[in-house]
């Protein structure tokens, strides 16, 4: 496989004509490469078969769309394609919408929160003994690191059912002095960055709170969500709970806009969540928004900077980069700048990049072509408004959409690689002197999803803390996620929050007892 | 005209409330306000889109230092507005009166009502952390809570028909969570609203916390809606024919929205109904979570 620790560059100097490294220097300089190889170590695909075709998911069953359409998903990591799926209509909208709303009535609205719960519980539990091959689905149909999928989106997926699982036969219990009611009908659209994982935060709660679901995948990831269709099957989830129709964006704002839909929740960009919040106004839906971000990791003196520095790179490579609440902004105090990024610089050259189905891989595949192209274009874009460009010198396989990690000095607030959302693995750093001027950094920003805060001393984390306009502020880590933990945006990175309680309020309507 | 002891009485001018100061609009425009009968009662100031723009600033000046005290402290000073309304009681039964049309038993009940709800709210400040914060057992070793906090500027519709137990009800929750007011006071029975400014003013209320604007909705509600440094948008006082508009333009910047429930009416709401009208959901719909984490070890 490809990867940065094997890259032959002509820029680095330290590192012969064959690749060999002098053992004296490695690990010391800017940039510089493990003098080591790594074996291959591909994770097999046996485990899941992949069909050639998948239809909607609609009442129980599955079926075509109604014109017969269909479309590709691809491998970003190879550009082949998968496998064809249905693409669902106005009308296939239609359809689900019904039939969740007949499940909703007759079902499962009336069903005992404790036989609900039962059937959450069951999901869960398959999820957990098909995770393996949930895992390598989704990283074939994503492009993100096999050991990601494996150890990151499948568990939290299942742990999300298993958390509101509990939650169905105790709504009394949460919501004090009041009688927690199903909303109805949930129409549900998600990315493509944690296909399953955005899923499961969606119908868990969904359907703990007595509502059933029409849910969207993306169109470059639908594949997991189309296996998970299997699983309420196999869960013998009555009929029409759970529907779920792959297709293009207008599809979405059809499912959002259909009249018969009573609560609409989407991550995603904001963007898109402006115009879904313009589709809702004037309704009586509910809407959740979990948008885009422009996160920054605040670094002072005092942090321990190893432990920042891994904090940093999984704070911004984790998943390509490809994250909403990434950080993608570096604030690093004035007088230790040096230091952590010459650190930061060796860390990068160290991370591999390549086959994501290779289990050392760190990061993998852009998701599609449209994103990398993206990316590429704000890179550029931050090269030419004057910032400094690092980027490891790695090999990258001559197919399939990557890009390498990239780190940018000398950036100005003004920069759009400071201000907008790249999506991408491409951190911008920028200094500070003093606890004022890194929270009004921090803050200089439309979006107000995600914060970290590096220091080893207590009472300014929590000084921080308090400070920062986000909605997650992870104190010496960055990017930890769990059920029971709520997640969600300030200002315009939406409003709302999955997870925990607070995400089992978006999804009922309380009444008085 | 003179009254019975052949004395002109001193009329009162009734001016807009931003940063603590009563200003009159600086569009020099005002409307003739009646009584229920079609009585003439005064004239109101017609607040302008740039006395909004004014309220707003003012509003976000005093945004921080108010969501920075302690909440011991924010409901020391609601309940203080409680004990000055209380004192002026009387004014505020004529002006009900007036206004809403109601005889004297009936605006005394409005108004005890206002007062109580204001110590109802004082008495959340400090309590409604501990019934929407939490403390998170994540399945890794990390201490983990969620804390609610307020949203920032809350520009506030305020009831079109209850001119002061309904703004009252309304605005003591955006205030209690720590946030701050721009509030479009009734358009048709605008005069309490002005009169409870001057409450809000003598009760260690910053100034700029509550910021309160007479005038037209129609010309109003959308510069509200749309302004990007508006944090939430409290429409229980829209009217129907402007709210998908507003709310259209409440997207722009993703404004949190707090919608009057469906199938409630503001012309039928009974705001007398503490059941109905004291709500804790009222103060969260303008807060936010925050979510923190931190490893636990040595």
């Amino acid at each position: 496989m490809a990867g940065c620790h094997n890259a032959r560059v002509s820029n680095d100097t330290s590192v012969t004509p064959s690749g060999a490294r002098q053992p004296a220097s490695w690990g010391l300089g800017d940039g510089q490469a493990i003098p080591w190889e790594y074996a291959a170590a591909p994770e097999s695909r046996d485990v899941v078969s992949i069909r050639e075709h998948y239809g909607l998911f609609i009442d129980g069953r599955e079926r075509e769309a109604a014109d017969g359409g269909a479309f590709a998903t691809v491998d970003p990591s190879t550009e082949q394609q998968l496998a064809t799926v249905s693409k669902a209509t106005p009308a296939d909208v239609d359809r689900a919408v019904a039939a969740a709303r007949r499940a909703q009535r007759r079902v499962w609205g009336p069903m005992p929160g404790r036989e609900r719960a039962k059937y959450i519980f069951r999901i869960a539990r398959i999820l957990q003994e098909r995770a393996r091959e949930f895992a390598v689905l989704e990283t074939l149909d994503s492009g993100k690191p096999i050991k990601e999928s494996r150890d990151v989106d499948i568990p939290l997926a299942a742990a999300h059912f298993w958390y509101y699982a509990g939650w169905a036969d105790k709504l009394d219990y949460a919501f004090p002095g009041r009688v927690a009611r199903p909303l109805g009908v949930a129409a549900q659209v998600i990315p493509w960055n944690f296909p399953l994982l955005m899923l499961s935060w969606k119908i868990a709660p969904a359907l703990a709170g007595g509502n059933t679901v029409v849910l969207k995948p993306a169109s470059t990831t639908p594949l997991s969500a189309l296996l998970f269709a299997e699983i309420c099957q196999q869960a013998d989830l009555p009929p029409g709970v759970v529907n779920i129709v792959p297709g293009p964006g207008d599809i979405g704002m059809a499912l959002v806009s259909h009249p018969d839909v009573n609560k609409v929740a989407f991550t995603g960009s904001t963007e898109i969540g402006k115009k879904i919040q313009r589709a809702v106004a004037g309704t009586d839906k509910a809407l959740t928004l979990e948008l885009g971000g422009k996160a920054a990791n605040i670094v002072f003196e005092d942090a321990a900077l190893d432990q920042a520095v891994e904090g940093i790179v999984n704070g911004i490579y984790f998943n390509q980069g490809e994250v909403c609440c990434a950080g993608s902004r570096l604030l690093v105090q004035e007088s230790v700048a040096d230091e952590l990024v010459g650190r930061l610089k060796d860390r990068l050259a160290t991370l591999r990049v390549g086959d994501p189905m290779d289990k050392n891989t760190d990061v993998g595949a852009i998701n599609n072509k449209a994103q990398l192209e993206k990316i590429t274009e704000l890179v550029a874009s931050g090269v030419a408004e004057g910032a400094e460009l690092y980027q490891p010198a790695c090999r990258l396989p001559e197919h399939g959409w990557y890009f390498r990690p990239t780190l940018f000095t000398n950036v100005a607030q003004s920069h759009r690689i400071a201000k907008e959302e790249i999506f991408g693995p491409v951190l911008s750093v920028l200094t500070f002197r003093t606890p004022e001027e890194a929270v009004e950094k921090t803050n200089n920003t439309e979006y107000g999803l995600s914060a970290g805060i590096w220091t080893e001393k207590a009472s300014k984390v929590f000084a921080m803390t308090a400070a920062l306009k986000a909605g997650v502020v992870w104190a010496n880590t960055f990017n930890r996620f769990d059920p029971v933990s709520p997640f969600g945006g300030y200002k315009q990175s939406g409003f709302g929050r999955e997870g925990g309680m607070h995400g089992l309020h978006a999804y009922v309507r309380l009444e008085d007892r | 005209m003179a009254d019975a002891a052949g004395r002109l009485p001193v009329l009162r001018t009734y001016k807009l409330y931003v940063g603590g100061a009563f200003p009159r609009t600086e569009s020099g425009r005002t409307y003739l306000v009646s009584g229920a009968a079609g009585e003439p009662l005064a004239n109101a100031c017609r607040a302008s889109r740039k006395d909004l723009r004014d309220a707003v600033r003012a509003a976000r000046a005093a945004a921080p230092g108010w969501a920075g005290r302690t909440a011991m402290n924010r409901g020391q000073i609601l309940y203080r507005v409680a004990e000055v309304l209380e004192g002026r009681a009387d004014q505020f039964v004529a002006e009900v009166m007036a206004a809403e049309g109601v005889r004297v038993g009936e605006a005394r009940a409005i108004v005890g009502r206002a007062v109580d709800r204001w110590v109802w709210y004082a008495g959340w400040t400090d309590k409604i952390s501990q019934v929407l914060g939490a403390a998170n057992p994540v399945a890794a070793p990390y201490f983990n809570f969620t804390i609610p906090e307020p949203t920032g500027v809350v520009g506030a519709v305020a009831p079109e028909r209850s001119s002061l137990l309904g703004l009252v009800s309304r605005l003591a929750p955006v205030l209690a969570g720590g946030n701050v007011a721009v509030v479009l006071a009734s358009e048709s029975r605008p005069l309490p609203s002005i009169t409870l400014a001057e409450v809000l003013a003598t009760s260690d209320v910053p100034g700029g916390v509550v910021n309160i604007l007479t005038g037209q909705r129609r010309e109003l509600v959308p510069v509200l809606a749309s302004h990007e440094d508006v944090d939430a948008l409290d429409g229980w006082g829209i009217p129907d024919g402007l709210r998908t508009a507003a709310e259209t333009a409440a997207a722009d910047s993703v404004k949190r929205v707090a919608r009057r429930p469906a199938g409630v009416g503001d012309a039928e709401f009974d705001w007398l109904d503490d059941r109905a009208a004291e709500r804790p959901e009222w103060i969260a719909s303008f807060l936010e979570a925050k979510t923190v984490w931190h490893p636990i070890g040595v």
